[in-house]
């Protein structure tokens, strides 16, 4: 398959900066800078410091993505850059590296979308993508049921968060228990210590018939039990208690879309997708329901310049015509357009 | 030599390109809020005006501010990219150095742009070429009061009567630049184009920092982010 585009894709929309390289669908390179130490002391991404980190890291993580994959910038094909959604000044240097980079190549541009992004990124692992599929994102930003079609051409949102992303919630309740920013991996440490039914915190609409989630009471809930219990806390029981609450709904939801829409592929991404027990549980419930599941390895879930590269392979098979250099960086791009 | 040339530091997407001896096209359009929109569509606008193509520009340079941060880094990040893409070196050029050029006054003035949060950026200049202090960030009372001021008309009523080029037009920075490498050998250009370790984000990091330097921004400020207390209470 030596005759496939090369796609460069790249990632701005939060503190990762993503370079990845494909040919077709096989991976050639995947290289990240992050700026989350930086975010740390902060207890959250702050956007000047994420933007002015991008800059700073774009050029030598470009050369380090080449490097890695024995290419030159001559050898490029096509760019693809994440258009939204995502931090209005992060997602501008990546995008204005993009047009960049295809102006002085001569070649196409793909503005994307973020969250196709993540659903596209499977099909460097796993294969080609089951038409349809269900894809759950779970992560600091994003909480979404999508039906896919195709991920070239239809997203259809089903569902998404009504307040906090799961991700989100993780990291304020890893706030209220002392674990360090960002909260996902402190959390899922904890709770391999704990019980996962110690404490009955609620499960925010999960029997509402909606295919949305809601993760706000939750967290409140929480934080009212460590304020109650402060002394005789054990910190192991609230995290896996509240990490089955989590873990509990997302997966009720996403088998809930997959039965209501007849599809029998399930896709979960995202940084959340990397828990442990959302692993678990989603296989255990995909399997009593005969529906397959596909989660990317951890490090393709959180946000990667490869499943923008890899997205951008789908849209150049498919023949879609590349992007103009007047796109803007569009913060609150919707999932149904896939690209720009 | 082909200095092709942009700002993004101000609320003018700007771009010139410059053969060492006179600006070739020039395309400027004032809208703050859309740098990431207009400039690579002027970039190819002037390369199409002047009937020169992109592999023949042997410098990039983009102004590098100070100026608001979420337009200065587009252009910055293009000038990065594209030397890249080109294999020519890329430069940055102080935004009020540009500005001070264009006036061609012999004379001392001080240059003044909108550095928002009701303060502007400015600098001192002895003549056209030569910068006496600055840049730095100030409440429009803290500028330079006795000399004539150039650039935004803005607090007119603190800092006096504003006068020449409100904004900057690339064609400025692309003649400055072309200028200052005409004195440099290709070798030495590369070396003032070297990206250093760390960032110029203090007035005393800029005040160090030559006509002609690296792209890199010039921000004077720090990031503004609050270092969070203890969780707020949920309970009453
Ligand atoms: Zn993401």
């Amino acid at each position: 398959m030596a005759d496939q585009p090369i796609v460069l894709g790249i990632e701005t929309s939060c503190d990762e900066t993503g370079i990845g390289i494909v040919r077709g669908h096989t991976l050639l390179a995947d290289t990240i800078a992050s700026s989350i130490d930086e975010h740390a002391r902060f207890g959250g991404v702050v956007p000047e410091v994420a933007s002015r980190a991008h800059l700073d890291a774009m050029s030598p993580t470009v050369e380090s993505a080449l490097a890695k994959a024995g290419l030159r910038l001559a050898d490029i094909d096509a760019i693809a850059v994440t258009a939204g959604p995502g931090l209005a000044g992060a997602l501008l240097v990546g995008v204005a590296a993009a047009k960049a980079y295809a102006l002085g190549l001569g070649i196409p541009l793909y503005g994307v979308n973020h969250l196709a992004a993540h659903v596209a990124v499977d099909q460097l692992e796993h294969g080609p993508l089951p038409k349809p599929c269900l894809a759950m994102l779970v992560s600091g930003g994003h909480s979404s049921l999508l039906l896919v079609p195709d991920v070239a051409k239809e997203v259809i949102s089903l569902g998404s968060t009504v307040d906090d992303a799961a991700g989100e919630a993780f990291d304020k309740v890893a706030r209220v228990l002392g674990l360090p920013f960002p909260g996902g991996p402190h959390i899922d440490r904890a709770a391999r210590d704990g019980s996962a039914t110690a404490i009955a915190f609620p499960r925010g609409k999960a029997d509402d018939g909606t295919l949305d989630f809601s993760f706000s009471g939750l967290k409140t809930a929480v934080a009212r039990y460590v304020e109650k219990h402060g002394g005789s806390l054990s910190i192991p029981d609230v995290a896996a208690s509240f990490q089955e609450a989590v873990v509990d709904v997302l997966t009720r939801k996403a088998l809930a879309a997959c039965a209501q829409h007849d599809v029998h592929d399930l896709l979960i991404g995202g940084g959340v997708a990397a828990n442990s027990r959302l692993r678990a549980l989603a296989q255990e419930r995909c399997d009593a329901a005969g529906v397959r599941l596909r989660v990317p390895r951890p490090g393709l879930c959180t946000d990667n310049g490869a499943m923008v590269a890899a997205l951008g392979a789908n849209l150049l098979e498919a023949g879609i015509a590349p992007s103009p250099l007047t796109i803007p960086a569009d913060s609150s791009l919707p999932i149904t357009t896939i690209h720009v | 030599m082909l200095v092709l040339a942009f700002d993004t530091a101000t609320p003018a997407v700007t771009a010139a390109l410059h053969d060492g001896t006179r600006v070739l096209a020039e395309s400027t359009t004032v809208d703050a809020r859309r740098h990431g929109e207009l400039l690579a569509p002027a970039i190819e606008a002037v390369l199409a005006e002047s009937g020169a193509s992109l592999g023949e520009v042997t410098a990039v340079v983009a102004g590098a501010g100070p100026g608001p941060y979420t337009g200065l880094r587009v252009g910055l990040m293009t000038a990065r990219a594209l030397g890249a893409t080109l294999g020519v070196p890329a430069f940055g050029v102080c935004t009020l150095d540009a500005l001070a050029y264009a006036t061609e006054s012999a004379d001392p003035f001080v240059v003044v742009t909108d550095a928002r949060r009701k303060e502007l950026f400015w600098a001192r200049y002895g003549d056209a070429r030569t910068r006496v202090d600055g840049p730095r960030v100030a409440r429009p009372h803290d500028v330079p009061d006795g000399l004539p001021i150039v650039g935004v008309r803005l607090y007119e009523e603190i800092v006096g009567e504003v006068s020449g080029p409100e904004h900057l037009s690339a064609g400025a920075l692309a003649a400055l630049a072309a200028e200052r490498l005409a004195g440099l050998t290709p070798e030495q250009a590369l070396v003032v184009a070297r990206l250093p370790e760390g960032r110029i984000d203090s007035e005393e990091a800029a005040q160090g920092r030559g006509v002609l330097g690296p792209a890199v921004p010039i921000y004077l400020r720090r990031p503004d982010a609050q270092i969070p207390g203890a969780p707020k209470k949920v309970t009453a």
